[in-house]
């Protein structure tokens, strides 16, 4: 990493507030300026609470009890709901996996952006207008103006995810965290949407956190990969590390697991059982139950440690 | 779009009104027994039968009976009164401003008040605030109206003698007497229907304070009443609107029952007195009038949708 770091998460845990359950433990990461994180697991691996614990969004049923969130050298997890909300959208924006869901349904999609440029920018609304025409036509909406006027109804699955872009966009943020952005997309609309991304973080120098459980969207845009594992780190490694020699019992259980459209034809390599929810978690190494290298010293959680450059593994199988 | 709309439910309405001044024309047969002889006492002649018969016009056959009356509707004119000393239009025309007053009265303070408490408990759901606000719907919901306005005029009028114990007085001669005389049979009207929207107005509001959209707001770092105001309200007003539309049928009704209560001259206690006078001309055409308002106001609440909602105008 040359650049300075946008993002550091250190330690972050969080619980459910009625049986104090904990879901995320001590998760540890950073994101580089301009750079890609991808993080993949399972669903119920805590992916998605993860990105909305940095954004200040957890569900009222879910409290952060340890760790910092520290977004251009401020501790989120410090300040207030109220100083958050200030950060929000402006410093970090977030796309979300139903672009149909996510937009407001009896909003013009141009209000939608508008709102952000004219309330967080503070830009006068002519100004603000032209801006989120400009916009639309950045993220490729055809005849941007006219759309600017479209109902989220009227706009087909992926012109709905641009404009989620283009919102999120609309403040300039530093970090952008994308939470399955193409899961309910076709899959020719998938690529586009890829690709747009890509373009963004070389145009922009956008910082992005993309949470998905898509290999292929990993292989696709990710500089670094965060294997996250029934709410802890289970592996960081650079992308091409990871494809080529994941150390963790589950990366490489979950690399097994994908369909390969090259090479021979194999079968598929499902991972037994499933991921343990929150109250249920066993004692030590999470993944023990479903792991076929366990061993006596797995009964106590194995500690992050370095496997190679810039390659982090828990896992007592790994020196 | 919108255009095509508006006609498809004007088209709809229209059926409507058919049936309604169908059913009220077949009325006079609906009837147990012969309309003329219940009219008349048992001492009448047959001649004052027969002339009774003729002036109504019911010694002709059906079919020309059903021409008659849809050709007097097609001018607009519902017949003579048999008591009043007028023609049924003009009796509900001079009556319709009363009765339109007291509830647009009532639905004002059914919305204003209803959605305000609804969405005040959704914020506070699960507070004291919630269970305070619920509570008083529930009363509200559960008190009969005509109740109310006995419980009204013995604390307000008769008690504390703030308000008149009823009559009332026209807006075109004093607006304060108007407002005095109005406010308690409004009150009665309204607050029994205040609880019901206000129901639906906290169920739908937190029904959309827990979608995506709602979240992608949070996520833009929009202010709270931002939220609320330009992103959950507009959401949560397609259920609130749609019971508006059921309100105003039963405050149409309730209406009848608290003009009396109040004895307020409006066109529920003129369908009431001709029921109770078998004005047979008079109840029909106070049937037609209230069919006529719930659809005008059933139209608007269709419109409305299309307005608040543009996904409506598609269907």
């Amino acid at each position: 990493m040359t650049t300075g770091p946008v993002l550091v998460v250190d330690g972050l845990t969080t619980e459910l507030r009625r049986t104090t359950a904990t879901i995320l433990e001590g998760v540890t990461f950073s994101i580089a300026e301009g750079e890609t994180v991808a993080v993949v697991g399972e669903s119920g691996s805590g992916k998605s609470m993860l990105a909305l614990a940095v954004m200040g969004l957890l569900p009222r049923a879910i409290r952060r009890t340890a760790g910092s969130i520290v977004l251009g050298g401020t501790d989120l997890a410090a300040l207030s709901a109220g100083e958050v909300r200030a950060r929000r959208g402006r410093d970090l924006a977030m796309i979300f996996q139903e672009p149909l869901s996510a937009l407001n349904p009896v909003m013009r999609v141009g209000t939608q952006i508008v709102e952000v440029l004219t309330r967080r920018r503070g830009l006068p609304s002519h100004a603000a207008r032209a801006e989120a025409i400009r916009l639309l036509g950045r993220v490729g909406i055809a005849r941007p103006a006219e759309r600017f006027r479209a109902f989220p109804h009227e706009l087909s699955g992926g012109m709905r995810q641009r404009v989620m872009i283009a919102a999120a966009l609309a403040a300039q943020p530093r970090l952008l965290i994308a939470d399955e952005p193409t899961t309910a997309l076709d899959v020719t609309v998938q690529a586009q949407i890829l690709d747009l991304l890509r373009d963004l973080k070389r145009d922009i120098g956008l910082a992005l956190m993309l949470i998905t459980h898509d290999l292929g969207v990993v292989a696709e845009l990710a500089d670094r990969v965060v294997v996250l594992y029934a709410g802890r780190v289970a592996e960081i490694a650079p992308a091409t590390t990871l494809f080529d020699s994941a150390r963790h019992p589950y990366s490489r259980a979950l690399l097994a697991s994908r369909p390969r459209a090259h090479g021979p034809r194999s079968a598929l390599v499902p991972i037994e059982g499933a991921v343990p929810t929150a109250g249920t978690m066993p004692a030590g190494c999470r993944f023990r139950p479903r792991c076929s290298l366990a061993t006596v010293s797995c009964a106590s959680p194995p500690p992050l440690h370095a496997a190679g450059p810039d390659h982090l593994v828990a896992c007592w199988a790994v020196q | 779009m919108l255009v095509a709309f508006l006609f498809r439910r004007l088209g709809g309405a229209a059926v409507v009104f058919l049936l309604v001044s169908m059913l009220a024309f077949l009325l006079v047969w609906l009837i147990p027994g012969d309309a003329v002889a219940v009219l008349l006492d048992a001492a009448a002649s047959p001649e004052e039968t027969a002339r009774l018969r003729a002036a109504l016009g019911l010694d002709r056959s059906p079919l020309a009976q059903m021409l008659a009356w849809y050709g007097g509707l097609a001018r607009g004119q519902l017949g003579h009164s048999l008591l009043l000393n007028r023609s049924v239009a003009e009796a509900l025309l001079e009556r319709l401003p009363i009765t339109l007053s007291l509830t647009a009265l009532a639905l004002a303070i059914a919305v204003v008040f209803g959605t305000s408490a609804g969405v005040g408990a959704a914020l506070a759901h699960g507070g004291w605030l919630d269970q305070l606000l619920m509570g008083v719907a529930l009363f509200g919901l559960s008190v009969p109206d005509f109740w109310l306005g006995l419980l009204f005029i013995i604390v307000f009028a008769l008690g504390l003698g703030w308000f008149p114990t009823g009559g009332f007085v026209p807006i075109s001669e004093s607006l304060a007497g108007w407002a005095r005389s109005m406010t308690l049979p409004g009150l009665a009207l309204g607050l029994t229907q205040m609880g019901f929207i206000a129901r639906m107005a906290r169920s739908s509001m937190l029904d959309v304070l827990g979608q995506d959209f709602v979240r992608t707001a949070e996520a833009k770092g929009l202010s709270r009443s931002r939220i609320i105001l330009a992103h959950a309200l507009p959401n949560a007003m397609v259920p609130i609107v749609t019971v508006i539309g059921i309100v105003t049928g039963a405050l149409l009704g309730g209406s009848v029952v608290i003009e009396q209560v109040f004895s307020i001259p409006g066109v529920g206690r003129l369908i009431v007195g001709a029921i109770l006078a078998r004005d047979f001309p008079v109840i029909q055409g106070g049937l037609l009038f209230l069919a006529g308002v719930y659809l005008l106001v059933n139209l608007i609440v269709d419109l409305l949708y299309a307005v608040i909602d543009p996904r409506v105008r598609l269907a």
